[in-house]
Order: C-alpha cells, then structure tokens, then sequence
C-alpha cells in the first residue's frame, strides 16, 4: 500500500491559516482588555460577548471538527442513520431559547460560574454538586481527546505521516499552541479564533455544496449512487420501533445533553444577557443547515467512489470512515483549497478543545479547588488554579489519544453522553420552584449512572442504543442516556416527594427555593 | 426588597414544540419521494425544519418582546 502523498501546496495554504490563528489566540488577551487574573475574566470572557461573538462562541463550540469528521463518515458508512445530527441540532434551540436565560439570569445575579455552582447554591448540598462536577470533567475529557482524533485525520491527509516520535510531532505542536494561547487569554483566545474557523467552515461547506454536484451531474445523481437500504431508515417490523426509535431517542436524548457539556455551559454563561441567548437560540440553526449539507458529504464520498482509489487507500486502513470526507476534498478540490477546508477543520478543533479545557478548569477550580481544599483562594490563585488545570486535562487528553487506540476514545465520548444528561434533573428542574430534595436528586443521578453505563456495558460499549423490552412483547431500541434519564427522573421526583412528605413545615419554609427569584 | 417585575412566559411557548414533534415523528418522514432539487423526502423535510425552528424561535422571540427580560442588565 502506498503511503499518503505530501500535499505541499495545500500545507503551505494550512500552516499559514493555522499561524495565523496562533498570532489571533495570543492577541485576543488584549481584546476587551480585562484582568485575567480572576476567573470571571479568564474563564467567562467577563460576561460580556454579544450577539454576534456569541454566535460565533458557540458554533464553535457546538459543532465541532470532530462533527465534521464524523457525522460525514457515519452517513458514507451506515446512510440515513448518520443524519440523525439533523434533527438532533434542531432540538436543541427550542431548549435553549425556554431554559438557559433563565440559568443565565440566576448565574449572573449569584456569580456562579459554572453549573455545579449553581446546583452547590440552590440545593445547598455540596455532594449533588461534587458529583455533577465529577460527572461534568470525566464526560468532557475524551472529548477533548475526539477533537484531536478529527485533528489527526487531516493531518495524515495533508501527507503529515512519520514514523517513531515523530508520528505524533505535528499533533504536539498543534497542541502546545493550543494550550500557550488558552493559558494567556483563556475564553477571549477561542471566541475570536471561532470567528476566523466558522469563516472557512462555511466557505469550505458552500463550495461542496456548489461544486461536487456540478462535477457529478446534479444532487440526484449523487443520491442516485446510494445503496437503497442506505437511503431511508429500514422500516421497523411488527412490535418493534426499529430504527425510528434509534433515530428519534438519539435525536432527543443528545439534544438534552448538549447543553449540559461543561463547555456549551461555558459558552452560554459568557453571554452578556438573556436575550444575546435567545437571539441566538433563533440564529444558530444556520450551522444545522450547515452540518446538514455536511453530513452529505458522506454520499458525495460514496458517489466520488473515494474508497476504490488506491491513493487514499492508506488513509482508510488507518482511520476507515473518518477518511472519507479528507479524501472527497482531496479528489474534488484543487490543492489550495483542500489547505482551507483542512485548516477549517483543524482550527475547529482547536476552538472546542480550548473551550472544554477552560470550563473543564472552571469546574475544577469552583466546584473542588474552592469548595473543599482553599475555601479562601483569592481571585488570582483562583484564576492560576484554572490555567493550570487547563493544561493537565490538555495534557491528559493527549496522552489519551497517544496511548490508547482512537476507538477507546469514542466508547468513552459514548459513555459522556450517556453520563453528563444525569446531570438534567438538578440542573434544569433546578431553574423552578419545584421542591426536589437533594438526596433524591444524588440517589437518581447515582442509578442513572449506573442504568445508563450497563445498558452500554451490554453491547459491548459498541452502540448508544438500548434494546429495551417492554410488556406485551414490543421492541423499542433507544438511546440508552434517554432510558437512563427517565429512570433518574422518576426516581428524583418520586423520592422527593416523599421525602417531602416527612418534612416539618418550618424545614419547607426555610427550602433554599425559596431564595432564587425565577 | 424590591421586587423584579414578575416575568412571564407567554402561550406562544407553545410552539417550540412543534419542531420538536416535526422531527421525532420519523415514520411520518421515513420516505425517499416526493424529491426536491434531487433531495429525497427524508433529506429536504428535515432541512426544511431547520429553517422552520429557526423562524419559529425567532417568532416567539420577537413577539415576547422585552418584555420577557425584565430585570436583565441588557
């Protein structure tokens, strides 16, 4: 097999792009200047990015180089299954624009900075919110290890492969300026570095969308080249919700736990006001309609025939599917553009990847550090706290990716999803006056843990999806995180209630709900 | 204390259910015809809602008006 050739022109095109963002993400802790020494500063930008950046903050850190790797390579394997992001990301903004101005609103009043923060302030149980920020860090790290799986694909693409140490060369050195950038300018650095990433993204997209169908004679051609059985779902038998109830619960139940990620938190909480959120519930569908004409990519890919063509057939060896969209762009573009469409993708790891480590390291620093080992930490052994836990989850997540082998890394983003939604019911049924109980929110967060992880555990870690057998002998398949979050919510609610019911009227009197103004 | 102006959200809430519903009911869209543009069903009816939850969002934004954000610093 032939190794992947050098692409010298698009390199050329992709280190100018990529040393242009670093010189970015090192200016930007001037921008807006304010004391980076305190974490509300270096970890929240100040709270002050408006509609704009904050369009641009979170569609970077929602749709990730990962994403645009995957979703693509899921659609060119398995079909129409992969287009589940679709209606996933269109789930999400209903939830936003009712939900998080609220969260934003309580935020800002009480100076929280991330959620277990709040769930510490509303429930006043310390343990509820120790274990949502453990949960919080163990789900974000492999996915900051994913962003560099995307990373590593289009670095083999341009032709970067050695063997020995240097195998992994390119990959460290993206990352030592990733966490030199994040270090000194913290949120500024990936806010305005997302501006330059969602730039390229769209150029990269619309040009796809433009030019692979005119080279392929139209989008029905395209489609027409699709295996049948990957065009549709398979329709499901009788007693069975099939493949619909794969779709739909994987649709719903990643949609509940996007906002839950420590990161997309981070990127709410540093909006200047409820309405920059809401603005932008209504906003950013355009990267939905974005990720949509991605993920058909992976057709593209299919009526490129880029798996036949012997010159790629290193990079599928290595990286199977994930290869598919580096390959499309290899085949259909010329090669100046391909260093575009591969920096978008790069610098799109970049963004996520900085932003998950600071609110990785925002969780850290409130939620362990300040609670329970410095309770009197000044602003600045907060905010140096937070940089240095910045680097060590980096760090951590390299060595993931080094060590172990890129599938370890997906099993785990798969067991994050199913672990952060458990985190729903302190923190969004939190947002009401309802009078949950601590210990019953600990007990279901606990079973749903634990629901969750053995449902996972008995397909071998290989699927999300949950064969569940109801009564009467009916099939419904669905997303295990979604099964296990109903477990958690009812076993919440119930306990609460009862516990409720013990309770003496002066201890409900005195519920911390009623010190949070909704 | 004073109290913030008590904050209310409106009816028109409601409607953000419905692209919720729009995209879960998959046998409803499960189809490769009608095409559009050469985008089987399945395809376009669920780009279609993008755009429509886009509108919808932006609809219920607009119309709860500030209103909605009474107490907010901006």
């Amino acid at each position: 097999m032939t190794p992947l050739a050098l692409q010298p022109v698009a390199l050329a095109v992709f280190l100018a792009l990529f040393v242009f963002v670093t010189v970015l993400g090192f200016l930007a802790a001037r921008w807006r200047r304010g004391d980076l020494d305190t974490l509300h500063e270096w970890g929240l930008g100040g709270r002050r990015f408006g509609t704009w950046i904050s369009w641009f903050l979170l569609g970077g850190d929602l749709y990730t180089a990962y994403t645009f790797v995957a979703v693509p390579a899921l659609v060119f394997g398995a079909g129409a299954v992969g287009f589940f992001a679709v209606p996933y990301t269109i789930i999400i903004y209903p939830i936003l624009f009712a939900f998080f101005p609220r969260l934003w609103r309580v935020c800002k009043r009480h100076g929280y900075l991330t959620a277990p923060e709040f769930v510490r302030g509303r429930f006043e149980s310390r343990s509820l919110s120790v274990a949502l920020a453990l949960t919080g860090i163990l789900a974000t790290m492999p996915y900051i290890a994913l962003q560099l799986v995307g990373m590593q694909v289009v670095l083999a693409a341009l032709g970067l492969q050695g063997s020995g140490i240097w195998a992994d060369m390119p990959l460290f050195i993206a990352f030592v300026v990733l966490a030199a950038f994040t270090y000194t300018s913290g949120l500024r650095a990936p806010a305005i570095i997302a501006v330059v990433k969602d730039l390229l993204i769209y150029a990269t997209v619309i040009a796809a969308a433009i030019v692979i169908p005119m080279h392929l004679g139209g989008w029905s051609k395209i489609f027409a080249a699709v295996p049948a059985a990957k065009l549709t779902l398979p329709v499901p038998g009788p007693h069975s919700l099939g493949s619909y109830g794969a779709y739909a619960t994987l649709a719903l139940g990643s949609a509940l736990a996007l906002f839950l990620y420590p990161h997309s938190m981070t990127g709410i909480l540093a909006a200047s006001s409820g309405r920059v959120i809401k603005r932008n519930a209504a906003l950013l569908p355009a990267y939905s309609l974005v990720l949509g004409l991605l993920a058909l990519l992976g057709f593209m890919a299919i009526a490129y025939g880029v798996a036949k063509n012997p010159a790629y057939a290193a990079g599928f060896a290595q990286y199977k599917g994930n290869f598919a969209v580096p390959a499309l762009i290899l085949s259909a573009f010329p090669s100046w553009f391909a260093g575009i469409a591969f920096a978008a993708i790069a610098i799109g790891a970049l963004v996520p990847a900085s932003i998950m480590s600071i609110a990785t390291a925002n969780i850290f620093t409130r939620d362990i550090y300040k609670a329970f080992i410095k309770p009197h930490a000044t602003d600045a052994q907060e905010s140096g706290m937070a940089k240095l836990v910045s680097l060590i989850v980096k760090l951590g997540a390299l060595a993931f990716i080094v060590i172990l082998p890129a599938t370890t890394a997906i099993q785990f983003q798969l067991l994050g999803g199913i672990w952060i939604i458990q985190t729903l019911p302190a923190v969004m049924l939190g947002l009401s006056k309802l009078r949950l109980r601590p210990a019953a929110l600990l007990t279901g967060w606990a079973a749903g843990m634990v629901i969750g992880t053995a449902m996972a555990a008995s397909t071998a870690f290989k699927s999300a999806i949950f064969p569940l057998h109801l009564p009467g002998g009916f099939l419904a398949p669905g997303y295990a995180a979604l099964y296990a979050l109903i477990a958690n919510l009812a076993i919440s609610l119930v306990l609460s209630w009862i516990l409720n019911a013990f309770r003496s009227e002066a201890a409900a009197r005195n519920d911390p709900a009623a010190r949070f103004e909704f | 204390m004073p109290q913030p102006a008590r904050r209310r959200a409106s009816l028109w809430r409601v409607l953000l259910i419905l692209p919720i519903l729009a995209v879960v009911a998959v046998g409803c869209f499960n189809r490769a015809g009608p095409s559009l543009w050469g985008f089987p069903f399945f395809y376009w009816y669920q780009m279609l809602w993008v755009i429509l939850c886009s509108v919808i969002v932006g609809f219920v934004f607009l119309i709860e008006g500030k209103a909605a954000d009474a107490g907010d610093d901006a």
